[in-house]
């Protein structure tokens, strides 16, 4: 088992046709995720060949490929200008899941889209995320397959990177993932630590959680009190940027400590207050596990 | 981005905030010009710099010790006085508590007419994140920094937060009106005020917009007598502003970062002595937290992103090396999107290319990493492969002579 996405899981993705989208789709296709779909407007009609010769259908809008395919998820890698648009698109045509890769959205739309998603049945993943992997069944996303292996940790972050750097360290340890969510790191999200938190929680399959939080805002905070209150599996946690100077953007727009509010130091002690274990390098999350898995003290 | 005073009052002026009248002068013959054309009894010199604090900053030297005047935001009552301020003030450093120790080179001067202060609010609006939605912010606390009044009395501080679909109500702005006391004429300007700021603040992309203080007038007008804009950089990438993109002050910014950013590279750059590249936000600040923790400093952090080409690469690394304090380089790459071949690839012409004379330490995994660890392996150059990014923290380290 897993959560959000499986086997079952048929794939629409827009702006296949598109430079990111063309790479991906076929990434994701070799991982043997269930691509049914393409849509580019404009070039609906006609087919989309991955390099292995698999012809994908694509459509003008999302609406006539859940018609024609039954896909039930979309992965969005359509440029930043469009992006918002496209979710609205996909939450308008009733996916229940869209995953949204695309970097750089503007933040105002980023705020329309959040209102927009509130009166929807829709899940948003990103934007500006890797996407989710359930290994050896599906991957939604840019995330390099083989460093992942099917197993019971669930990993949930906000950094790409990182997420990959932590499915790494558990697959090179023997600890494979039932599934791994990058949330992304922009300032508004579509889903959050609680909600991926509540699913794995929740999800049989998924023994215990790795979670990659980093500074700015007080997501990680509200997580603690979540993980106190409901959370009864191990979880494993790493903060990134406890080294970084106030105010200064290391990446992420979400990535930075204001007023004095967001700090690694603030966020650790709400994580080892609720009985997570905390690492302070992130070449440790791995062995963090594995010790917690064992019984040793972390 | 940041805009200077005087460009987000003139922008301001176009969506209907209420600001005095003024006038920019680069040299001190320009603001004697501007006091005249004013034609008041008083008027206002003020720098033009983007930092906060300018009215109890200090105008140095070059030197950075010999005191030229106290206080960057000066009120002066003739000609001849606005030239002497103005004269003290240009082309001198200005350091206030928020342009670091070096302060910033005032080029600018902007000379207001004066007015008659009966209230001094503070009035701004910024992004809630939590919420999703941006927050317009009032306190009756005018000219201290929202933070300060915050941190001791958060009541003081009244909050709307408003949908960017529908835009904010009339009963929200009156809401803010009544709660600072404000009654008659004053009142309904600040009604008016409130709507267009919310208007402003969604038309130009703002990620900060900041009216401090927002004064009264003895008359009972509402005036925005400092501003303070900031834009969402996205919407500046996305050219969707560009009137606003137009206004960028490259001499505001740190040169390398904005060369970088015009090649699509992200760069920090920060005071230690390891030069960083990194694909990723989050694996960037957790290298910085894993080279601090273990006795280290980076230097500089250059983020290649997730779709490098072998030219940015290139482009990355002569940014890195332009920084005489690098003593050596930690390249710590985890391909996703990113392929280790072509990051390998981009190396070794980099290397062979720019003569790099520093130790490079170099740690990659991720997609295609075995193709790119036999292109270092066989290009003959000297590069020390790292097994975690534990093991090249700790080896660029000490290649960069901080620990042995």
């Amino acid at each position: 088992m897993s959560i959000l996405v499986d086997k079952n899981t048929r794939i629409v993705v827009q702006g296949l046709t598109g430079e990111a989208g063309s790479v991906h789709g076929n990434g994701m296709l070799e991982y043997g995720s269930t691509v049914v779909a393409g849509v580019t407007p404009g070039k609906g009609g006609t087919s989309w060949e991955s390099k292995k010769g698999v012809k994908v259908p694509v459509f003008n809008t999302v609406e006539e490929a859940v018609a024609k395919t039954e896909a039930n998820a979309s992965v969005v890698f359509v440029p930043g200008v469009a992006a918002a648009d496209s979710v609205m698109e996909a939450a308008a045509a009733g996916l229940p899941l869209v995953v949204c890769i695309t970097e750089g959205i503007s933040i105002m739309d980023e705020v329309r889209l959040r209102a927009f998603l509130k009166q929807a049945k829709t899940r948003m993943i990103g934007p500006n995320c890797p996407g989710l992997i359930t290994p050896g069944q599906t991957k939604l996303g840019i995330m390099p397959g083989h460093i992942h292996k099917p197993g019971d940790i669930g990993v949930v972050s906000r950094s790409g990177t990182l997420t990959y750097e932590a499915a790494w360290q558990l697959s090179a340890l023997g600890y494979g993932q039932s599934t791994a969510v990058g949330i992304g790191g922009d300032p508004v999200q579509g889903t959050d630590f609680i909600d991926i938190l509540e699913l794995f929680n929740r999800d049989a399959a998924t023994r215990a959680i790795v979670m990659i939080g980093e500074i700015g805002g007080t997501m990680e905070e509200e997580a603690a009190e979540f993980i106190r209150k409901n959370v009864k599996k191990p979880v494993v946690a790493f903060i990134g940027g406890q080294t970084a100077p106030p105010g200064k953007r290391m990446g992420h727009a979400g990535a930075i400590i204001q007023g004095g509010k967001g700090t690694a130091a603030a966020k650790y002690e709400a994580l080892r207050a609720a009985g997570v274990t905390c690492v302070q390098s992130p070449a440790d999350i791995g062995r963090a596990m594995k010790e917690r898995l064992e019984g040793k003290a972390a | 981005m940041n805009l200077h005073e005087f460009q987000a009052k003139e922008v301001f002026r176009k969506h209907g905030i209420p600001v005095s009248a003024g006038f920019v002068a680069e040299t001190p013959d320009q603001a004697a010009e501007a006091f005249t054309k004013l034609g008041g009894a008083v008027a206002v010199v003020k720098s033009q710099i983007h930092a906060g604090g300018r009215g109890k900053g200090t105008v140095y030297e070059k030197d950075l010790k010999t005191v030229r005047l106290q206080g960057g935001v000066k009120l002066v009552k003739s000609a001849a006085e606005a030239k002497d301020i103005a004269s003290k003030i240009l082309g001198h450093p200005l350091v206030t508590k928020q342009s670091g120790p070096n302060g910033r080179i005032v080029r600018r001067v902007y000379v207001e007419a004066g007015c008659d202060i009966a209230r001094e609010l503070y009035f701004g609006a910024v992004l809630d994140r939590k919420a999703g939605q941006p927050v317009l912010m009032a306190s009756t606390q005018g000219g201290m920094e929202v933070e300060e009044v915050a941190a001791r009395d958060p009541n003081a501080i009244l909050k709307e937060h408003w949908d960017v679909g529908y835009g904010l109500q009339a009963h929200q702005a009156r809401r803010l009106g009544f709660g600072l006391g404000l009654s008659g004429d004053s009142f309904k300007e600040f009604v008016k005020l409130a709507h267009a700021v919310t208007r402003m603040f969604v038309a130009c992309d703002c990620s900060l917009l900041e009216i401090n203080p927002l004064v009264v007038t003895k008359s009972g007008a509402v005036l925005a007598l400092d501003g303070k804009m900031g834009i969402d950089e996205r919407a500046i990438e996305l050219k969707k502003q560009p009137e606003l993109a137009a206004m960028a002050d490259v001499h505001e910014e740190d040169p390398v970062e904005h060369e970088a950013a015009s090649y699509g590279l992200n760069y920090v750059s920060m005071e230690g002595n390891i030069g960083c590249m990194v694909n990723g936000a989050g694996l960037a600040m957790a290298t910085m937290d894993i080279i601090k923790q273990a006795g280290g400093a980076p230097a500089n952090f250059l983020d290649v992103g997730g779709g490098a080409n072998k030219d940015q690469v290139k482009k990355a690394f002569k940014l890195l090396l332009a920084n005489p304090d690098v003593k050596a380089l930690f390249i710590n790459i985890f391909g996703g999107i990113l392929r280790c071949d072509i990051l390998a690839q981009g190396i070794v012409d980099a290397v062979k290319e720019v003569d790099v004379k520093i130790p490079l330490v170099v740690r990659l995994e991720g997609t295609n990493v075995e193709l790119g660890r036999e292109i270092l392996k066989n290009s003959g150059l000297k590069i020390t492969p790292a097994v975690d990014m534990g093991d090249g923290a700790r080896k660029a380290i000490e290649a960069a002579g901080l620990k042995k």
